[in-house]
């Protein structure tokens, strides 16, 4: 099995873009090229991470529309769908193209279009990805939020305020980055006055609706350094799912996709939770950044929210987490958020992080797919 | 659809392993599922609760949602339904399952109206 390099990496500026999928597919695939200094037609694959573009804009056969704008015809193409953690999955596919011998050059380019639905609307396409059983209730991706926010505070004597915590943290990152949707600090005022959206969860608890795209370039280890000398290890990678209805979990506050992705992605890394020096959680929700930092080993269970309480993970902290503002203030156009994800632990790993950068040899992104239901954990690393 | 069809079935494997809703295979041990057990009668604890304000198109607003937990001779099976009312509720508390017609507007939503049902039963605070 070939050691995997990623070579190459770009992500637009996420938010409300005039763009539509295509163009913000071409977008982050030419950049990715570019920074890389390779043609189209030297792709072996290419992937596309994208959840929804024929819902949310009638156009499907995105992966086709992309290899042809970026002259990568004839190259081997699929689009990756696993909801919210489609870009995860397609680090998994591009890692599995290249890790075979199926392929010796692999583009990744994820992105979504969001912006031109309502937000009701926008919420009833990702919602679809539920049972019937849920969806005639009318349930949401932000109302298993409520529901699981509300459990896990009352199970571990959580206060309210170390959620808002997380929103505070996410967005003070974010103004750091040039390509995030929202660069604005928020205090823990206004995050805990916010609008109910899932009681208990405020508007500044979840995620905007974003437009974005955001691209990984893979090779062969070994012809990494024909390409660059800059480059980063993909040393672990671990995909698993839990159910597919959220209420059969027997513990509603522990996410059982993101225990069995992590244990296969440290298992192959030869590493455990303690090596990792920074990392990328998907915070739709706060909620959801303890339950991944418990569920990855950082954090005891129900410990999670102390962590944020003493600092530990702040820019400054022990263990930096969402240093890129996370999907909390970057945004998370589907498709593009576990690209992009990796996207900002190949900087840090590079050096390249500017104002965010902190000290780091190991980083971790954790993407994940509906509720929990599916998710992918990938180990980067220093060559 | 008339009171005889009315039923809030849990799924049973030989094994006796429930689940709401049945799946092909029993999720806890693979066996294949060949039972029901009605939960319409039966009083269930209040796992977790939330009031939804963004609702979807079809949803009503403010939307209280609720995951339960029934008990069927010793063994737990937990569902996902509506609330009647977030007044007084809290994790702890017996709900019983209130029939509905219609949970959600079919069809005005991204799902297929005919591709499943839109009956069924919400919470309400015994």
């Amino acid at each position: 099995m070939n050691r995997v390099a990623i070579v190459g990496a770009s992500m637009t500026e996420f938010g409300d873009r005039d763009a539509w999928v295509r163009e913000l597919l071409a977008e982050a695939g030419d950049a990715c090229l570019d920074d890389a200094g390779v043609a189209g037609d030297e792709l072996d694959h290419l992937y596309v991470s994208n959840m929804a573009s024929g819902e949310f804009e009638g156009q499907t056969g995105v992966p086709n529309a992309l290899a042809h704008d970026l002259n990568a015809i004839g190259a081997y193409t699929a689009r990756i769908d696993q909801t919210s953690s489609s870009g995860g999955a397609g680090i998994y596919a591009a890692w599995q193209s290249v890790a075979s011998g199926a392929s010796d050059l692999t583009m990744l380019v994820g992105g979504e279009k969001m912006t031109h639905r309502s937000t009701g609307e926008a919420t009833d396409v990702i919602a679809s990805l539920t049972h019937p059983v849920e969806y005639k209730h009318g349930v949401t991706l932000p109302s298993f939020a409520g529901l699981t926010a509300r459990k896990y505070l009352d199970e571990y004597d959580a206060p309210r305020e170390s959620l808002g915590k997380v929103a505070v943290k996410n967005h003070r990152n974010g103004v750091d980055n040039p390509h995030a949707q929202f660069r604005k600090e928020v205090d823990l005022e206004t995050v805990l006055d916010s609008p109910v959206v899932a009681d208990p969860l405020r508007l500044y608890d979840f995620c905007p609706i974003t437009d974005g795209s955001a691209a990984l370039l893979f090779c062969p280890e070994d012809v990494a350094s024909e390409y660059t000398d800059d480059y980063v290890v993909v040393s672990g990678i671990g995909g698993a799912t839990d159910t597919h209805v959220v209420h059969e979990r027997e513990d509603p506050t522990t996410m059982g996709g993101v225990v069995d992705s992590s244990e296969i992605a440290y298992e192959m890394a030869g590493l455990g939770p303690d090596d990792v020096d920074v990392a990328e959680l998907h915070d739709m929700f706060t909620i959801l950044e303890f339950l991944q930092s418990e569920d990855l080993g950082f954090f005891e269970k129900g410990e999670g929210w102390k962590a944020i309480e003493d600092g530990v993970t702040d820019r400054d902290g022990e263990l930096p987490i969402n240093t890129s503002g996370g999907l909390k203030s970057k945004g998370h156009p589907l498709g593009a958020s576990g690209v992009a994800q990796a996207y900002e632990i190949y900087q840090q790993l590079l050096g390249d992080a500017g104002p965010r950068q902190v000290e780091c040899e190991v980083g971790l992104a954790c993407n994940v797919g509906g509720f929990g239901n599916c998710v992918t954990t990938t180990i980067l690393e220093q060559p | 659809m008339t009171d005889d069809d009315q039923s809030f079935d849990a799924h049973r494997c030989p094994n006796g392993h429930l689940s709401y809703p049945g799946h092909t295979r029993c999720p806890d041990c693979g066996e294949k599922q060949t039972e029901t057990v009605d939960l319409a009668d039966r009083t269930a604890t209040v796992v977790t609760w939330t009031t939804s304000n963004a609702t979807p198109p079809g949803v009503r607003e403010p939307n209280h949602l609720a995951i339960v937990e029934f008990d069927v001779d010793g063994e737990a099976v937990r569902a996902l339904g509506q609330l009647t009312t977030a007044d007084d509720v809290d994790i702890g508390d017996e709900v019983e399952p209130v029939y509905a017609e219609e949970l959600r507007e079919p069809g005005v939503g991204i799902r297929e109206p005919d591709s499943q049902e839109w009956d069924g039963y919400r919470f309400e605070p015994v």
